[in-house]
């Protein structure tokens, strides 16, 4: 099959599959608490609802809230798009590198803070100046738990630091594990997850990323909502697979891609398992801690890093 | 086990002493930060046991239970009664702020790495790699002592930084003769009885655990 439209489909899948994952945290954490729980669908039938209803807008909003969600998804959509999911070596992944990536997910949070404060209410710019603290914690953290990855395979491409993980194997490094904890506690505050922020409830005082977006309706919303969806599969999938790539495919052969697939599924399904463990275990944090939650995540990829430098270069 | 492997699992091991001397800082509360001294201790007797195991030393298997008994265990129970029956403050009053405090650990733990580059060179042991980690520990012990208020805290900073010289020993020469191995944790058992009498001595004459009470009165 075609390296390029095997690439394309991945893309697609990324956007496509990112309200079932969705759907499926709910479903664990919902059956870890012994409830039933929503169906999986759900999600898909929360868009489809919120796609059918009218737009409201407010009075004073201008262009920017009109526009933003159509930026956040296409934004996200783009990121999405550049992470080799299944496959390693895809063309899109050569045209933007890690800090484009962050870069791109940095355009769609500004222009959500932007929308939030656009309208003018209290909660909306109460989320954006709380996102805005926050992200600018959390970013530093992200990139240097990647700059640890991309230190150990001398480069900032995602092919090529899959590529290289690959190659040395299973081995014992204390940096890449010092760099994983920190991007696993990073990818839950940007994602908004429990313990920094709780993507279930409308409570006043605690939501971060729920305050900014409480002024949409209709379908903007259903964009937002699905651009988070999908930035959370794309954090997943970052994780899983610059992390742990084994089973991803090299060639884009058929039989090889479908194990690819199911490995990648597999991965993700342990992951989730892992963030609605936590989440059913652990209680919302103060506010105020999370600074100190993200400033440890950023010291931590610093250890990493320095350990790196001490521990496997070491002197020669 | 082969040789690759060990080293790797001995650089993990000092990677994780790394960690936990910068969770030793980072800590709020008196208890979590003896649970992480007690750990310490005991991530300290496993890499012993671990380079004991990769040098054929037979010695440092004693010393390495000797740690484990010591520092893992003893030493954190005897200062966790201390804070039980002299009803220390529960919250660590550090001098400088935490993350301000992290800042120049960080600093401090690339001063390390620099300043361990030549000694480094000389080594041919297994473990030469972990000298900067150890040189770190010892400088992020010596941190902890300057920037905390109360003496509680500084003597775990003190203990931290003895492990620390224990493991730059270890990881330099493949430890110290058994004898003044011997010596060193019977001083240090010595130093911590002491140190409980200085507690209740400067508790009773100044009412607080808090050393500034005391350059009050200078």
């Amino acid at each position: 099959m075609n390296v390029l439209l095997t690439n394309i489909a991945q893309a697609v899948l990324m956007v496509l599959a990112a309200p079932l994952a969705a759907g499926m945290i709910k479903k664990i954490k919902a059956r870890l608490q012994n409830r039933q729980g929503a169906s999986v669908m759900q999600p898909y039938r929360d868009l489809r609802k919120l796609f059918g209803k009218e737009v409201l807008l407010a009075e004073h909003a201008s262009w920017i809230f009109r526009a933003a969600p159509y930026v956040v998804f296409t934004a996200t959509v783009m990121a999405a798009s550049v992470v080799p999911a299944v496959i390693v070596d895809s063309p899109f992944a050569l045209t933007a590198d890690v800090i484009a990536l962050a870069g791109l997910l940095a355009i769609s949070r500004f222009f959500t803070a932007l929308a939030g404060m656009d309208i003018g209410t209290a909660f909306g710019g109460m989320g954006a100046s709380r996102e805005m603290t926050f992200s600018a914690l959390a970013e530093p953290a992200m990139l240097m738990s990647i700059f640890v990855l991309s230190v150990v395979a001398q480069s900032t491409n995602l092919s090529t630091m899959i590529h290289h993980v690959l190659q040395t194997g299973l081995v014992l490094y204390p940096s890449i594990a010092f760099a994983l904890i920190a991007m696993l506690m990073v990818a839950v505050a940007e994602n908004g997850r429990i313990p920094i922020d709780n993507p279930a409830t409308h409570l006043e005082l605690t939501m971060i990323h729920e305050a900014m977006i409480l002024e949409y309706s209709g379908r903007h919303l259903a964009l937002i909502e699905w651009a988070s969806q999908i930035k959370l599969l794309l954090y997943a999938t970052l994780i899983v697979d610059l992390f742990f790539p084994w089973g991803i495919a090299v060639s884009a052969h058929l039989p090889v891609l479908a194990v690819a697939l199911l490995a990648w599924a597999l991965k993700l399904l342990m992951l989730f398992l892992l963030v609605a463990l936590m989440e059913t275990g652990l209680a919302k944090m103060r506010l105020f801690e999370v600074p100190q939650y993200l400033s440890m995540a950023f010291f931590l990829a610093l250890l990493g890093m320095f350990t790196h430098y001490i521990l496997e270069v070491g002197v020669l | 086990m082969s040789l690759v492997l060990l080293q790797q699992v001995i650089s993990m091991a000092a990677a994780m002493l790394l960690l936990i001397s910068f969770a030793l800082l980072a800590q709020r509360r008196m208890l979590t930060v003896l649970h992480w001294f007690a750990i310490h201790g005991v991530v300290l007797a496993a890499t012993t046991a671990l380079v004991a195991y990769s040098s054929g030393d037979s010695e440092l298997y004693i010393s390495a239970a000797i740690t484990l008994a010591l520092k893992g265990m003893l030493l954190p129970w005897v200062l966790w009664k201390i804070i039980l029956q002299m009803h220390v403050h529960r919250e660590v009053e550090p001098l400088v702020n935490i993350p301000v405090t992290m800042l120049i650990a960080a600093a401090l733990v690339l001063f390390s790495f620099q300043v361990a580059i030549p000694i480094e060179k000389l080594s041919h042991l297994l473990t030469r790699n972990t000298i900067a980690i150890a040189t770190a520990s010892v400088l992020l012990g010596m941190l902890m002592m300057i920037t905390r208020r109360k003496a509680i805290t500084q003597v775990v900073g003190f203990l931290a930084m003895e492990n620390a010289l224990f493991f730059a020993a270890i990881g330099a020469t493949y430890g110290m003769p058994l004898v003044v191995e011997l010596g060193v944790a019977f001083d240090v058992l010595i130093a911590s009885i002491v140190f409980g009498l200085f507690f209740y001595h400067i508790r009773t004459t100044f009412e607080s655990l808090d050393l500034e009470a005391m350059e009050e009165r200078r």
